[in-house]
């Protein structure tokens, strides 16, 4: 009977343990860098996710996003930012940047190829 | 007031003869002929243009002249830069040389995609310059060449040559290998070329070979992606006859032959160990560097699920008696987390073939383009690269030679194969004055052409770039899979825990044995990445085999749309017609013959340039009749022409010139009605003051276009015709093309508001019509379809682009949008049915009433084929025929 408690108890726990760390915690986030030439640039590292993932930009400047993907784990192959009708190949161990500029507010989701791995772009 | 960009006149709008609308933006003409010239080629008067204020701008460009006269000893460098794409990528890489020691100015130009480099040679060098270009993030458009070398025996002649091949301009890198006898050389093709560079070798004493014939270069990203391929094959093999060993030895109650110490709990975890931690490895990985940036994805499901499996084997070979004191025989499962990660490998090295193929048009599509051309120069053929072939460069083509670029024909006369480009299979024949498109095959004779389009402006190019941005697009169907395979991965594994809690609560004895399995079970049959892949492998293969056929679909979203047209309009002149008036009809009197009246008539207007007259000289001119210069040519404003021919008085024109000359035209008035009742436009002829016939001149329908209406009436659409004619005209027109409904007498700025008509009521509306004139009408309809001329493929207002003026196109890209939406609808289902029907039995819920439980072995091939099922289903669109 006290197995099954600890079980059942055990079990709930992990439940929302794996819901919060997935869901609920905080992220990573970077502001981008405004360069001198008007253009505003993060670097991402793309290795089983993205570092940072949640980016803040400021609207109407155009930005380049520098992803560096440091793996080859076919999960990571393309990168689609689906708002700005982005996608893209990302080839291993090669920088690809990916360039446009955002005129609306908003936060906008981009994704890799299948939709599992995720970011976060803040339009300010 | 605006400028005409073809003649340079100042024009006032309101008064213009014509504008068209190219890029978005109005453009002024101050007759139709520079109109027509601008439509043919706006590239090029835009870029002369473009020049022109370059010009008035001096401080914008490097002035290399005064420059050099201040600093005598500076040199200038011209590097092409590829994959600028706005204007604040130039500022970055002019920083990065500017910054450079040696450099005295950099300018690049985002419009010439080109930097220019005033410097000093003895502190800079320009491989240093390309190398800050590549630093910024940018590739140079250096060429690449590589040339086998006879006659080097030693290290020190490696050194000499690459020594003189540097000191080349222009050379930027150069590397001689004694062992393959070949240099390896990169150099600007604005600076230096092939010629330049074998005499640099052979200045040094040595022997170039002729080029080998076109030899692939290396793709990086190809060669690691084959590695990765190797790799998992071989991991596959070798976990394949591990994971045999083990599930032997694990069903030693099924296969009695089999020896008894390979069912021993020590030799079945030494087998299934490399296999968990050497052939799994990539589970591990890809997972926890998922888990550091809080994500989860498939790799996390099958390491966590195949874990457990594992680790509670080897708590039960290493610990009997703890199960046993539970009353639990202590049984291993190394076969289940052994053979799901051979089984999901598997599944993976089908997935990798399969998505590659899902690209495999494109990569066609790159293949195409040819490597050298053979241009003429200073009186000389020679072969150079196509990099290096510069706008108005005269190529020569050889029988069974590919065309290297855009150009227009100027000498010769063959057939040219042109399916790869436009889908047509029935060679086209090309002579004087014809274009002729890049990555094409001359079939039958030889001829010379100049070229108007290289590089990026290539129609190949503009194909190959709309073709990349269609398969990166999503359709608005995909959103739904989007945000569930975002939230499935950690659902998944609430799931199997609550699983695993139910089963060890609820379940029968053994309970923990249960509760194990159906856990592993759970993690491995759920599948987001059959979701992931439904949609946008279809979206790539159909976009795909659209460009084979010559139709480019600008996305995703146009694709989706086009399945659930209604209605379709075409436009008449030039999209249902040929848009070139063509004679129909000749009708003589008074004793003249039609060989005669045509002479007559072709003779008359032989200067003339109206579209009315050119179809009667075409006309004369294949029937062969010999045309004479007429004498007193004199246009009369809205009725028609007269002139002498032969020292006769010929008058060419409508009833109304005939009435104001007063010529008895008698029972031709009630032929030239009839005439003009089918849609034709009557011309009456007279010859010395006396009614000799009539010339009818009608534009002709396009010889597909009837069947092409059959069939989207057959497909259920509603056709309708748009058309600026008068009622009768375009009623006449529309019979023979099978239309019955008519909208007539639209001024060419109305047409837009026609299509908001019928959108109004509800219709989804296909427009189709050519993209410069009816650009406005085609960006409002659902889905704007451009009939495309030639080269010009990048249509700004158009959801599809047909390379080819066939209408059946239009029911091709219907019937194909239809194919790839049931392919993607079809993915669609089987990824949300495989999940929610995989999950539960996974979980066990038939176990209460039939006794079924799914075992994690068939969970894991269940996985690794849905999502190889899916790739392969979009596959199959590329087996649809059009």
């Amino acid at each position: 009977m006290t197995a099954k408690l600890i079980v059942t108890v055990f079990g709930v726990l992990l439940i929302v343990l794996v819901n919060w760390y997935f869901f609920f915690s905080r992220k990573k986030s970077a502001s981008a860098d405004i360069k001198e030439e008007g253009i505003q640039e993060v670097k991402i590292i793309v290795k089983g996710g993205y570092d940072p993932d949640v980016i803040i930009v400021k609207k109407g400047i155009p930005v380049r996003l520098d992803f560096y993907r440091d793996e080859t784990n076919d999960c990571s192959d393309t990168i689609v930012f689906g708002d700005f009708k982005i996608r893209k190949p990302l080839p291993a161990f090669k920088t690809t940047p990916i360039e446009f500029t955002p005129e609306k507010e908003g936060e906008y989701v981009f994704t890799c190829g299948m939709g599992m791995m995720r970011g976060k772009l803040i339009v300010r | 007031m605006a400028k005409d960009l073809v003649c340079g006149m100042e024009v006032k709008e309101e008064e213009a003869a014509g504008f068209s609308l190219y890029k978005n933006k109005k453009y002024y003409f101050c007759s139709k002929n520079c109109k027509e010239k601008f439509d043919e080629n706006p590239e090029e008067y835009l870029k002369s243009e473009e020049r022109e204020k370059d010009q008035v701008l001096p401080e914008k460009e490097v002035e290399p002249e005064p420059a050099q006269e201040q600093e005598e000893k500076s040199e200038r460098i011209d590097i092409p830069i590829v994959g600028m794409s706005c204007a604040s990528c130039a500022s970055t890489i002019q920083r990065g040389l500017a910054d450079l020691k040696g450099v005295e100015k950099a300018n690049v130009n985002f419009a010439t995609s080109k930097a220019t480099v005033l410097f000093q040679p003895q502190l800079a060098r320009p491989e240093e310059f390309i190398s800050s270009v590549r630093k910024s993030g940018y590739e140079v458009g250096t060429v690449s060449l590589e040339l086998p070398i006879q006659g080097m025996d030693c290290a020190s002649c490696v050194q000499k040559i690459e020594k003189a091949l540097l000191q080349t301009r222009g050379v930027t890198k150069a590397v001689v290998n004694l062992a393959t006898e070949k240099a390896k050389i990169e150099y600007l093709p604005s600076e230096t070329g092939i010629k330049e560079i074998k005499h640099a070798i052979e200045s040094t004493g040595y022997k170039v070979l002729e080029l080998a014939p076109s030899e692939e270069v290396e793709d990086p990203e190809r060669l690691i992606r084959e590695k990765e391929y190797k790799k998992l094959k071989t991991k596959f093999i070798v976990g394949l006859v591990l994971g045999l060993f083990v599930f032997l030895g694990s069903s030693r109650h099924w296969f009695l032959w089999v020896p008894s110490f390979l069912g021993n709990f020590y030799v079945l975890w030494a087998l299934a160990t490399p296999v968990q931690f050497w052939i799994g490895w990539q589970f591990y990985k890809g997972a926890w560097g998922a888990f550091k940036h809080r994500n989860a994805d498939m790799n996390t499901l099958i390491a966590v699920g195949t874990s457990a499996a594992y680790l509670y084997s080897v708590t039960a070979t290493l610990f009997p008696s703890f199960f046993e004191a539970g009353g639990i025989k202590p049984v291993v499962y190394f076969d289940t987390s052994a053979l799901i990660i051979v089984l999901i490998l598997l599944g993976r090295l089908l997935e990798a073939r399969a998505k590659g193929q899902t690209s495999e048009a494109i990569k066609k599509l790159m293949g195409l383009s040819p490597k050298t051309a053979r241009v003429i120069r200073e009186g000389k053929e020679m072969d150079i690269p196509v990099e290096e072939v510069l706008v108005g460069d005269t190529i020569v083509v050889r029988p069974g030679g590919k065309i290297p670029v855009d150009g227009i024909v100027k000498d010769g006369k063959s057939a040219v194969d042109e399916s790869m480009i436009t889908g047509e299979s029935i060679p086209v024949t090309k002579k004087a004055g014809d274009e002729v498109i890049g990555a094409t095959i001359n079939k039958t004779g030889s001829f010379k052409f100049q070229a108007t389009k290289v590089g990026k402006d290539t129609a190949l190019a503009q194909i190959i770039k709309l073709v990349q941005d269609a398969q990166g697009s999503k359709a608005p169907i995909q959103r739904l899979a989007d945000v569930i395979s975002g939230y499935f991965v950690p659902i998944v594994i609430s799931i199997a825990i609550a699983t695993f809690v139910i089963w060890f609560n609820f379940g029968p004895f053994p309970a923990l044995t249960f509760a194990l399995l159906t856990f592993v079970a759970v993690m491995i049959i759920a599948c987001p990445c059959a979701l992931g892949l439904a949609t946008p492998t279809a979206v790539m293969v159909g976009t795909g085999k659209g460009a084979e056929k010559g139709i480019l679909i600008k996305g995703g979203e146009s694709l989706e749309t086009a399945h659930k047209l209604d209605t379709i309009v075409f436009d008449k002149t030039g999209t249902l017609t040929r848009g070139e008036p063509e004679i129909t009809d000749i009708v003589t009197q008074n004793d003249y013959s039609e060989e005669e009246i045509l002479k007559y008539a072709a003779s008359a207007e032989k200067f003339s340039e109206h579209p009315l007259a050119e179809a009667i000289i075409k006309r004369a001119k294949e029937k062969k009749i010999e045309l004479h210069d007429p004498k007193n040519f004199n246009a009369i404003e809205g009725h028609g022409i007269e002139a002498e021919v032969d020292g006769k008085k010929i008058l060419l024109g409508n009833l109304k010139l005939m009435q104001k000359q007063q010529i008895v035209v008698r029972n031709l008035e009630e032929k030239a009605e009839e005439l003009a009742g089918d849609g034709k436009t009557p011309m009456y002829i007279s010859l010395e003051g006396k009614a000799a016939g009539l010339i009818a001149v009608a534009d002709t329908l396009k010889e597909n276009s009837l069947q092409a209406v059959a069939k989207l009436k057959k497909l259920g659409l509603e056709v309708i015709m748009l058309t600026g004619d008068n009622k009768k005209t375009a009623e006449a027109i529309a019979r023979k093309a099978g239309i019955d409904r008519v909208l007539p007498e639209v001024l060419p700025e109305d047409k837009v508001n026609e299509i908001k008509n019928l959108q109004s009521q509800g219709r989804r509306v296909g427009m189709v019509g050519d993209g410069i004139n009816d650009a406005p009408a085609l960006a409002q309809a659902d889905v704007g379809i451009a009939i495309g001329s030639g080269t010009d493929v990048a249509m700004e207002a158009s959801d599809i682009t047909l390379i080819k003026g066939d209408l059946r196109g239009v029911v091709s890209a219907i019937e194909l949008s239809k194919r790839t939406i049931k392919i993607i609808k079809q993915n669609l289902f089987w990824a949300f049915f495989y999940n929610t029907a995989g999950i539960p039995l996974a979980a066990g819920v038939l176990y209460p009433f039939f006794g079924i439980l799914l075992n994690p072995i068939f969970a894991s091939a269940a996985m690794a084929f849905s999502s190889v099922s899916v790739v392969s289903n979009s596959l199959r669109l590329r087996r649809v025929k059009l």
